[in-house]
């Protein structure tokens, strides 16, 4: 780590002082993602942590089924991709064989809290010594915007062309409250990567979740309350604004459970 | 023939003592002797007794046993810790082996080697918890989604249920494939006399492809099933269906007072034992019988079966389902003699009496067409 930043300062380009550039555990493939999207911000975020962590020898990722299942293509760290809604499985069967690792999942809203919700509850029940990153932007994004467990009431979707009705559809889950019922739950934490605060704060909660990982006490999980330009039909602007009116209202930011010690 | 393949064992393997084991138990002592890193699973009658075994002696000698939430979740989890680089296994019986199939399907595809058990009920559904063959279609053509082959063997004796658990370890792990042992509630319920294999007997290998942590030495290592250009995920298929063409090195089989037999029972498993009894039964009888019992299933012994097809006046292949093996032997075969079936279904087991009933009523009926 020390290495790295002595080798930062150092840099130069075109005679400006380099104080912001890619970290070495993102590979030089471009995202995928659409303009706005929030992955790529998460995915940096990690990364960067790892980075700074010195920890990319140590640690093994799990990509979901989603926009990001091909997160392993910019992690530059050993990494496996899981079926639809089992990535925490995946997490615990890679944990329990390299307990001494650094093991994280990232899931969307429809793998995490609809098909693999039995794996996410009795994962985070087990207090699997993992991360696990729940990217919640409320609707099935590769598949083409269709509902999700958390998409909000009346909000229109391609399968809830008349808006979400709780008659018929039932409620958005707030699968991240339920969790931190948990005894398994260390840490539970929501974030944002809307603005630069956002950005700083989610980063402070990957890292406090890395350094838990370190003490075996139990599941970290982080959902990022996130945004979807296409599926929403917004602009990344526009996305932005709509988020924080109608999103953090139903999923209001910060801290749901840490450690008590 | 199993009482001398054990006598023999005891002979040549002189202190190793034989013990009187249920085929579950034996099967999950043999996984601890193998190594195993890692065992996940979910109860399900009749194996409940390999997740009751490791989780009482896990703790006690090596390895993680864990009670996953599901088959989905044990079959997933297994996928992780195969990719991990562990030596793994798990274990169900016929509907929750129905619950794995997405997951054997991506590890098949993901290359990881892992050892399934299925100690098979009778279906379809719900259906019973007595023994059954039904799942032989699900074990030998893939059983998930596209194109691929698990190794499956089929072991009849306890003693079986405890080495093939090395074998299939040695084929998962040459391969880089999923191993099946294809067994059924009576081989899993049933108590024999077993010698247990010798415990370290099965060396670790290397597996440079597995996801432990990138160091700087090397590029970063990815486990899966994703290819999303066709082009590149047709060159997977190629490379999974060579892979296939040269595992059929490893076929076995047991021939059973075949030399001088112009008719040939055909079975495995359980109804090979069964089928033993019926070979006996129709000597004494004058009627020449005699016995072929396939040991892989897949890799499936054709040639075998192709070249007896030549020498007997018919098969009557025997099983505990409605006839699935049948299909494999017929083609095998392939019109040189005629091949009959007879099965019993749903958790109902066929005597040797009412075999031989149908053999001798075969018989009669082909005298009858010479004439």
């Amino acid at each position: 780590m020390e290495m790295i930043m002595e080798t930062e300062t150092a840099t130069t380009l075109n005679g400006f002082e380099l104080v912001y550039k890619k970290p070495s555990t993102l590979t030089d493939t471009p995202f995928h993602y659409c303009p706005g999207c929030g992955h790529s911000v998460v995915h940096r975020l990690l990364m960067e942590v790892i980075e700074e962590l010195g920890i990319q020898e140590q640690t093994v990722g799990v990509a979901p089924v989603g926009c990001s299942v091909f997160a392993y293509n910019y992690m530059n760290i050993d990494m496996q991709e899981a079926a639809h809604g089992r990535a925490s499985a995946v997490a615990t069967g890679i944990k329990r064989i390299l307990p001494d690792k650094f093991v994280f999942s990232y899931q969307g809203d429809g793998d995490l809290a609809a098909i693999g919700t039995a794996e996410t509850v009795h994962t985070v029940n087990r207090g699997e010594n993992i991360l696990m990153i729940f990217i919640n932007n409320a609707i099935y994004g590769m598949t083409g915007g269709q509902m999700a467990p958390t998409t909000l009431l009346k909000q229109v979707t391609s399968t809830s062309p008349y808006g979400r009705n709780k008659e018929a559809m039932g409620y958005p889950l707030k699968i991240t409250e339920l969790l931190a019922q948990l005894p398994g739950a260390y840490y539970v934490s929501r974030q944002a990567v809307y603005n630069v605060n956002a950005v700083r704060k989610l980063k402070k909660a990957i890292e406090k979740s890395f350094a838990y990982q370190k003490l075996n006490r139990g599941t970290s999980f982080i959902e990022v309350v996130s945004n979807c330009p296409s599926g929403w039909k917004m602009t990344p602007v526009e996305s932005n604004v709509w988020l924080e009116k109608n999103m953090f209202p139903q999923y209001p930011l910060g801290d749901i459970k840490t450690p008590k010690d | 023939m199993e009482q001398e393949k054990i006598s023999k064992n005891e002979a040549s393997q002189n202190g190793r003592e034989a013990r009187l084991m249920k085929g579950n138990e034996a099967l999950a002592e043999a996984a601890i002797r193998a190594g195993i890193d890692a065992y996940f699973g979910y109860p399900i009658t009749p194996q409940s007794e390999v997740l009751e075994y490791f989780t009482n002696e896990m703790p006690k000698r090596h390895g993680v046993v864990l009670q996953a939430e599901s088959e989905v979740a044990a079959i997933n989890m297994i996928y992780g810790a195969a990719g991990a680089g562990g030596r793994v296994m798990t274990s169900s019986s016929s509907p929750g082996i129905s619950l794995m199939q997405e997951g054997i399907s991506y590890i098949a595809s993901a290359q990881l080697p892992c050892l399934i058990v299925n100690v098979s009920r009778g279906g379809p559904g719900l259906g019973t918890i007595q023994p059954s063959q039904g799942d032989y279609f699900q074990a030998v053509k893939g059983g998930g989604h596209g194109d691929y082959h698990l190794a499956v063997l089929a072991p009849s004796s306890v003693q079986e249920m405890a080495d093939f658990v090395f074998d299939a370890f040695r084929l998962a792990e040459k391969y880089r494939i999923p191993a099946m042992i294809l067994a059924d509630g009576a081989l899993g319920q049933m108590m024999e006399k077993v010698i247990l294999p010798e415990e370290g007997s099965l060396p670790k290998m290397q597996k440079p492809w597995a996801t432990t942590g990138k160091p700087n030495s090397r590029e970063r290592n990815i486990i899966t099933s994703l290819f999303i250009e066709p082009e590149k995920m047709e060159m997977i298929n190629l490379g999974l269906q060579e892979k296939y063409r040269q595992m059929q090195s490893e076929v076995r089989f047991e021939e059973f007072a075949l030399d001088d037999a112009d008719i040939a029972l055909v079975a495995f498993g359980l109804s090979a034992r069964i089928c033993q009894k019926v070979v006996d039964l129709a000597r004494e009888k004058g009627i020449k019988a005699g016995l072929l019992r396939p040991i892989t299933l897949y890799p499936f012994p054709k040639d075998i079966l192709s070249k007896l097809a030549e020498k007997v006046n018919f098969m009557l292949v025997v099983e505990m389902n409605a006839g699935q093996m049948i299909e494999d032997v017929a083609l095998a075969a392939n019109g040189k003699c005629p091949v009959y079936f007879k099965g019993r279904m749903g958790g109902m087991i066929p005597s040797p009496e009412e075999v031989l009933k149908e053999l001798e009523s075969l018989v009669e009926k082909q005298s009858v067409s010479q004439d």
